[in-house]
C-alpha cells in the first residue's frame, strides 16, 4: 500500500471526476451549454499526454547515458501511452467540436498541430519496427524520440499562440481563464488533470511490466 | 571542419541530378496547370512552391547519408569529431538546399509568373527554410540510414517533423507575396529562427550517439 497509494488516489480522483463532472452544476454559456463538462475529459488528456511524453524523453536520455533494456522499454511504453492519450484527446475534441462548432474537424491550428504530433509519434513506432538489431533499435529510436519531442512541443504550445484559433482565449494565448472564474468547475477540473495524468502513468507502468515479462519469457525460451 | 566540408563538396555527384529533379518538377507543375489555362492564384502558387521545395529537400538530403559507404564512415570516425561531421553536413545541406531553392524560385517565376511583391523578405524566408530543412533532415537522414527500409522511412520521419517549420514558412511567404510590411511577419520570423536553433542544437547534441552505433 505504501508504494501503491497513488493508484488508489487515481481511482478515487477519477470516480470523483466522473460523478462530480456529470452532476455538479456548470455555468450556462451560450453554444457550449452542457457540453462544457467535456472540459474535465478532453483537456486533461493533453496534460496527461505531455507529462507522459516528458517521462518518455527522460527515459530516452537515460538510455543514451546508460544503455539498458529497461530504460528502452520504459521510453517505448511511455511514448505509446502518450499516443493513446493523444488519440483519446483528439476523439473527445472531435465530438466536442461537432456539437459546438458544427463540424467533426475544423481547420484549427490546435487540431492540426495535434494531428501532426500524432503523425510524428506514429513515425516513432514505424521506426522501431524497422530494425532487426535490438540495441541499434533502442539507440536510434531514443535519438528520434528526443528529436521528435523537441520539434513537436513548439507545435503544441508555440504555434497555436501565433495564429487565431477557435479554442478559448484564441488569437493571444490558449488559456481557459474564462471558465476558471467559476470556482465550482475548478474544483473538478484540477483533480481531473491530476487523475488522468496518474492514470496515464499507471497504464504505462502496466504496459512496461508486460513488456519486461515478455522479454524474460523470450530469453528463457532462447536459453 | 573546413576540410570535412570540402570532402562533402567534392562528392557532389548528386548535385546535377537534383538540379534536374527540381527543374523537371517545376516543369511538370507548369504543364499540369497550364492545361487548365490562366494564372495560378497566389495561395496556390505559394503552396505549390513549398511542396516542390519539400520534396526536393527530402530527396537531396537523403542522398547525403544513404550513399555514404561503411568504410568512409569508419574513416571519418577515426579522423574527426562527430560534432564536426554533423555541422559540416548541415552546412553543406543548407547551401545545397539554398541553391536548389533559388534555382527553383527562378524557374518557377519564369514559367508560372512571379506574384511576389516583397522579394527580399521572400528570399530571406527561403534562406531560413533551407537552413531549417537542412537541420531537420540531416539528422533524420542519419537515423533513416541505420534502418532497413531507409527511403520510405526518410519520408515518414521527415514530413511530420517539418510541418511546424513549413507552416511558419508558408505564412511568412504569403506575407511576402502580398507585399505586407516587415512588421507583419516579424513574430513568425523570430519563431522560425528559434525553431532552427532548437533543431540545430538538438542535432548537435544527439549526433554523437547516433554516430557511435
Amino acid at each position: 500500500m505504501k508504494k501503491n497509494w497513488w493508484k488508489a488516489l487515481t481511482v478515487i480522483l477519477l470516480l470523483y471526476v466522473a460523478v462530480a463532472g456529470l452532476l455538479v452544476p456548470v455555468p450556462r454559456l451560450a453554444i457550449l451549454n452542457e457540453s462544457i463538462r467535456n472540459l474535465y475529459f478532453h483537456v486533461p488528456m493533453w496534460f496527461g499526454m505531455t507529462a507522459i511524453l516528458i517521462a518518455s524523453v527522460y527515459y530516452s536520455v537515460r538510455y543514451l547515458r546508460t544503455p539498458t533494456a529497461e530504460f528502452d522499454i520504459k521510453a517505448h511504453e511511455a511514448a505509446r501511452t502518450g499516443i493513446l492519450m493523444g488519440c483519446v484527446g483528439l476523439v473527445t475534441g472531435s465530438i466536442w467540436a461537432r456539437y459546438t462548432w458544427g463540424a467533426w474537424w475544423t481547420n484549427d491550428p490546435k487540431l492540426n498541430g495535434a494531428a501532426v504530433a500524432m503523425l510524428i509519434y506514429g513515425a516513432y513506432l514505424v521506426l522501431r519496427s524497422s530494425f532487426t538489431d535490438e540495441q541499434q533499435r533502442a539507440r536510434v529510436s531514443s535519438i528520434y524520440n528526443i528529436f521528435a519531442f523537441a520539434v513537436a512541443m513548439p507545435l503544441f504550445y508555440v504555434l497555436p499562440r501565433l495564429t487565431d484559433s477557435l479554442h478559448p482565449g484564441a488569437g493571444g494565448n490558449p488559456a481557459f481563464a474564462r471558465y476558471d472564474l467559476d470556482s465550482d468547475m475548478r474544483l473538478v477540473f484540477y483533480p481531473a488533470v491530476i487523475g488522468w495524468t496518474l492514470l496515464a502513468f499507471w497504464v504505462a507502468q502496466l504496459a512496461t511490466r508486460i513488456s519486461v515479462l515478455k522479454l524474460k519469457v523470450y530469453e528463457k525460451q532462447i536459453a | 571542419m573546413q576540410k570535412d566540408f570540402r570532402l562533402e563538396w567534392r562528392q557532389r555527384a548528386a548535385l546535377n541530378g537534383m538540379l534536374l529533379y527540381v527543374s523537371s518538377t517545376v516543369f511538370v507543375c507548369y504543364l499540369s496547370f497550364s492545361l487548365r489555362g490562366g494564372q495560378l492564384p497566389a495561395p496556390a502558387w505559394n503552396a505549390l512552391f513549398w511542396i516542390v521545395l519539400l520534396f526536393s529537400a527530402v530527396n537531396a538530403v537523403a542522398k547525403g547519408f544513404l550513399q555514404e559507404s561503411r568504410g568512409r564512415m569508419l574513416y571519418y570516425y577515426t579522423v574527426v569529431r562527430p560534432q564536426a561531421v554533423i555541422l559540416a553536413k548541415i552546412a553543406y545541406n543548407a547551401l545545397l538546399l539554398l541553391g536548389l531553392a533559388l534555382v527553383a524560385f527562378a524557374l518557377y517565376a519564369v514559367v508560372l509568373g512571379n506574384p511576389v511583391q516583397n522579394v527580399p523578405l521572400f528570399v530571406g524566408n527561403v534562406l531560413l527554410g533551407a537552413v531549417g530543412f537542412a537541420g531537420t533532415l540531416t539528422l533524420v537522414a542519419g537515423i533513416a540510414a541505420k534502418a532497413t527500409n531507409s527511403s520510405t522511412l526518410m519520408a515518414v520521419l521527415g514530413f511530420p517533423l517539418m510541418v511546424p517549420m513549413l507552416l511558419l514558412l508558408i505564412k511568412v511567404s504569403k506575407n511576402a507575396l502580398d507585399g505586407l510590411e516587415f512588421e507583419a511577419s516579424q513574430n513568425s520570423l523570430l519563431t522560425l529562427v528559434a525553431l532552427n536553433l532548437i533543431v540545430g542544437a538538438v542535432s548537435y547534441l544527439l549526433f554523437p550517439f547516433l554516430w557511435r552505433s
